[in-house]
């Protein structure tokens, strides 16, 4: 900014690394702890160097873990994590983009009601519905599928709001010239809108991705058997020992494992991300 | 196209790992909220039973916590797919017993099996808490324990306390645990886990003191909580008075407290006889006592109520079924896996024959405090008072009482306010329950 | 909107359609229904035994003092997560704009947070703050602060909302920066030449140019502290101590899930739904509102 000292400079540098060490800080004891030996973790306190048992934690995590998360290896639990991320992203994204395209782009009988149909769900998130949803789910015979566990996580209107936003901010005269050089409602989807709407796919995808990766109340009553959990709930089913105790140390690199796929879609994504996320929620 | 492409690989996925193998074996499923070194023993006696004939193939899983479990049944249920066995915490039977027509009695299943089911072969405290009033089993005792007294021998010897000498009563705890705190020996003297199940269920029938009317419950699902007599609340008084002075320790609503105590925090813990191995693998210096007592009770001390859990059946299967069910739980009460549960784990063996057998292998001269907690449950007869505690909801009651005594803890209210509450919300949650 | 150009199609419209109305009809509205169906009646868990009750449940709820609580909790755990998230990214953000070396890696650093699991944040902050084994706790201890959010109503509720609100600072931070990139310089530099000082000018200039994306973050912020921090609360307190951190939502899982009272957690589902639509409806005005003048 204008008229900054180089204090002032220095002064930002200063705040930002200290906000930083607070962000990041618990992720950082979490790393440290993977690292150590089950005692040293709970016997405070936890010294904040790496210690030397890296490998062996990680090795654990990976291959003897299983006794732990009801006999299933970590890959499973995080490639059941991935195909719900994946699946609530990708299905998200597909159906609110087609719906929001039909509202701003069509004029038919009984749009204003399907539009409300729809938006009235727009905040309502699957714990308020919970009981009855899991009811649903039992009746149709849904628990313990990856359908189950992504299709009521799509149905929101969040995604669907936030493309009719967009779409609306796209100028007629776009439209009027499409329609002009003879293309139809598909080609006009596939060559304008799509292109156009890269940027917010992309930060949608980023936001469903992360949304779904770090959902619990939903898989842990979705999910009765082991093989069907996701890594968060299998993480926390760990720590739930009542009459064990619980192995830090591989509860914490397990949990490394855990956040490390999210944060990397996140940090990797980061620019089309945060350029997207502005343009489509401000 | 995307759009449909992508549901038809999720059902298609979704298929794949649907599909199991079942083919000539009958196989039982068992569900269970057994983790880490209790899932272990789950899955070798699993194989042990399966290896041991070729009928029958016992599949056990994994279902989370002990209330996640029941949770994951009572879906099951109405999904109409039950398991076959699934194993209930104590505080779950009052609920399972009013799911007649849900379940399977144990002892009916053991009579398909041609098994006669004889309960004078087993612990009577044990099957009387998992019995109906009529006397019948409903359940098979997986896992029992009962509270026992658990201390620092290195604590006790620093504070001038006699390491060997556990105290006895609670006046006596009280004032090793204020003299431990005093000499700096630990920070805090005393701790508990589950204050519910251990401070009340268990305080009652210790002291022979009514937690409720209708024999607290088990003559009938309809009765009145008394848990707030002078001496219950003498007693949680002191323990409020304890947690001011910072001489007594909170630490959570169920097991956590166990921490306390491994981790040197502590010095004196009364827990489940179940938290056994952690203390064990811990490789504390740790001596073990009787749950401490009120001398003035009158009959005191009586005789402790299980806690733990038990193997329930649902109903819906077929016979054939059944019979596997029948064999498995054979197997399970053979004195050779009965004396080896109780041994490794701290819980207590189920037949008679098996603590015999283990009595007569000097397993308990070897191990001193190893015979406590049955000795605490099979000294006396039990008389109403001590012979368990059974609520449609008891999950909830004790939800209740947790935060009653949580407060008291802080600081907010007096034991008396604590217990009449929790007495009083009580009934009316219980009531409620019971559809009035 | 009526001005629009628009495609003449019957049919197409409502194909892409279908797939979103599929899915709200079988995972919105008919779970709602039966949230509905639930709600008027008394069952017990098995499902054995279902009697019609009316609206006994939801009298039941709204009289019953742990339900206010509970509402009373969760409005005080909502504005406190979404204050305290925004009171720390602002200046983060502000600070951001006005480094130029290392702005990328500093961005970086502080927003992965965003990607950890409400479940696995509460984890982390009970595993540092945890009275029996956390180091902080340790040190708080060794301190003389009489750490225990075990039985302290106050320092539990403190833990959850420092959990929640951890998780939010990255989004929040973002959302800033792209506000502040909004501003034109020239009025900064106006200001700058009129000889107002650096704080000056933020309170009068940024601030206010500042506020329909604090407005925004404030409604996100709250709505995320409502319904996304259940995993944050059942890690870390359960509810407790007593029932000093029982959100609403927390309430309808505890009641259904674990007491079994399937009526009373229906009946609290659809007072949570009715709120939620009411919400939407006053927040859809606003965004429609923003949309035509803004």
């Amino acid at each position: 900014m204008i008229g900054d000292s180089r204090w002032g400079i220095r002064l930002a540098h200063a705040i930002l690394i200290l906000g930083i060490v607070v962000v990041a800080f618990p992720l950082y004891y979490v790393f440290i702890a993977s690292t150590h030996a089950g005692p040293d973790i709970v016997r405070p306190p936890m010294p904040l160097t790496p210690g030397g048992h890296l490998v062996e934690n990680y090795r654990a995590a990976f291959f003897e873990g299983a006794a732990n998360l009801g006999g299933v290896p970590v890959w499973r639990l995080l490639f059941n994590t991935a195909v719900m991320a994946l699946g609530i992203a990708v299905g998200k994204i597909v159906i609110s983009i087609t719906s929001a395209y039909a509202i701003v782009f069509f004029r038919f009988p009984g749009r204003m009601v399907f539009f409300w149909i729809i938006f009235v769900t727009l905040m309502l998130p699957v714990e308020v519905r919970i009981l009855p949803t899991y009811k649903v789910m039992v009746d149709l015979n849904l628990i313990d599928t990856y359908t189950g566990l992504i299709l009521p996580l799509i149905a929101s209107a969040t995604a669907t709001l936030l493309f009719r936003q967009f779409f609306l901010t796209i100028p007629g005269e776009l439209v009027e010239a499409a329609r002009i050089d003879g293309a139809g409602p598909f080609r006009f989807f596939k060559d304008i809108l799509l292109p156009l709407s890269r940027s917010n796919i992309a930060a949608l995808f980023v936001i469903l991705f992360i949304y779904g990766w770090t959902q619990y109340l939903w898989p842990l009553l979705m999910t009765n058997r082991a093989e069907m959990n996701t890594i968060v709930i299998a993480l926390r089913k760990m720590v739930s020992f009542v009459d064990h105790g619980t192995p830090w140390h591989i509860v914490m690199a397990t949990c490394v494992l855990a956040i490390l796929p999210p944060v990397l879609v996140v940090v990797l994504m980061q620019r089309a991300f945060v350029r997207g996320l502005v343009e489509t929620e401000k | 196209m995307k759009f449909r492409g992508i549901p038809a690989v999720i059902s298609a996925v979704a298929a794949l790992s649907a599909a199991s193998p079942a083919f000539a074996v009958t196989e039982i499923s068992w569900w269970h909220a057994m983790a880490g070194a209790n899932n272990d023993v789950v899955e070798t006696l699993a194989r042990e039973f399966n290896a041991s004939q070729s009928e029958y193939r016992v599949l056990p899983s994994y279902k989370g916590t002990y209330p996640e479990t029941l949770n994951a049944g009572i879906a099951a249920f109405r999904a109409k797919q039950p398991p076959h066995v699934m194993q209930v915490f104590d505080v779950g039977t009052g609920v399972m017993m009013g799911a007649t027509g849900a379940v399977k009695p144990v002892a009916e299943v053991l009579t398909l099996g041609g098994e006669t089911f004889d309960k004078s072969k087993y612990l009577s405290g044990i099957t009387a808490y998992y019995s109906t009033p009529e006397g019948v089993m409903l359940s098979f005792p997986y896992n029992s324990s009962s509270p026992i007294l658990y201390y620092n021998k290195d604590h006790f010897a620093k504070a001038g306390l006699d390491p060997e000498q556990p105290p006895q009563t609670w006046p006596e705890v009280f004032e090793a645990a204020r003299q431990i705190k005093a000499s700096g020996a630990a920070n805090c003297g005393l701790t508990s886990t589950w204050l519910t199940w251990i401070g009340l269920e268990n305080f009652s029938a210790w002291n022979n003191l009514q937690y409720g009317t209708e024999e607290n419950g088990l003559a009938s699902t309809d009765f009145q909580l008394t848990f707030n007599s002078p001496l219950h609340v003498q007693h949680f008084q002191n323990l409020a008075d304890l947690a001011k002075e910072e001489v007594f320790r909170y630490g959570g609503r169920t097991s956590e407290a166990k921490a306390l105590l491994i981790s040197g925090e502590c010095s004196i813990l009364t827990e489940s006889s179940g938290g056994l191995g952690d203390v064990v693998n811990s490789g504390m210096n740790y001596g073990l006592g009787s749950l401490p007592y009120y001398p003035e009770a009158e009959g005191a001390p009586q005789n402790t109520i299980p806690g733990g859990a038990s193997l329930w059946v649902f109903a819906g299967h077929s016979d054939a079924e059944y019979k596997g069910v029948a064999e498995f739980f054979k197997f399970l009460s053979s004195v050779e896996i009965q004396s080896r549960l109780h041994q490794v784990s701290g819980y207590l063996p189920v037949t008679l024959e098996a603590y015999e057998a283990t009595r007569a292998s000097g397993f308990y001269e070897k191990n001193p405090g190893r015979e406590t907690p049955i000795l605490q449950m099979m000294g006396k007869a039990p008389t109403p008072n001590s012979k368990g505690v059974r609520a449609v909801n008891l999950p909830q009651l004790r939800d209740i009482q947790n935060e009653e005594f949580e407060r008291m803890l802080a600081g907010q209210q007096t034991a008396q306010q604590a217990l009449d509450n929790a007495a009083t919300r009580g009934n009316a949650a219980l009531q409620e329950a019971l559809g009035k | 909107m009526s001005g629009r150009v628009v495609f003449p199609n019957k049919l197409l419209p409502y194909l892409l359609l279908a797939p979103q109305l599929a899915i709200t009809a079988v995972f919105f509205y008919w779970p709602a229904s039966q949230a509905l169906k639930q709600s008027m009646q008394r069952e017990d868990p098995f499902g054995l035994r279902t009697t019609f009750v009316g609206f006994a449940n939801f009298r039941r709820v709204l009289a019953d003092p742990n339900y206010l609580n509970s509402v009373q909790v969760t409005a005080v755990f909502s504005l406190a997560t979404a204050f305290l998230a925004l009171a720390l990214a602002l200046p983060l953000a502000v600070m951001a704009e006005k480094v130029v070396r290392g702005k990328g890696l500093y961005r970086t650093l502080l927003i992965w947070p965003y990607a950890v699991a409400p479940a696995i944040a509460g984890m982390l902050w009970l595993f540092l703050f945890n009275p029996a084994m956390g180091t902080f706790s340790y040190l708080l201890r060794a301190n003389g602060v009489a750490w225990d959010p075990l039985l302290k109503d106050g320092q539990a509720m403190g833990l959850v909302v420092a959990a929640a609100a951890w998780k939010q600072i990255s989004y929040n931070f973002l959302f800033f920066v792209a506000g502040l990139q909004a501003i034109p310089r020239s009025l900064i530099e106006a200001a700058a030449i009129d000889g107002a000082s650096g704080p000056k000018r933020f309170r009068t200039i940024v601030f206010p140019l500042l506020a329909p994306t604090t407005f925004f973050l404030l409604v996100v912020n709250t709505v995320y502290a409502f319904f996304d921090t259940f995993g944050v609360i059942h890690a870390v307190t359960q509810g407790g101590p007593g029932k000093a951190t029982e959100t609403l939502v927390y309430k309808v899982y505890n009641d259904g899930f674990v007491n079994l009272q399937l009526g009373s957690s229906a009946a609290q589902s659809v007072i949570l739904m009715g709120v939620v639509i009411l919400l939407t409806a006053i927040q859809f005005r606003y965004v429609e509102r923003r949309v035509h003048y803004g």
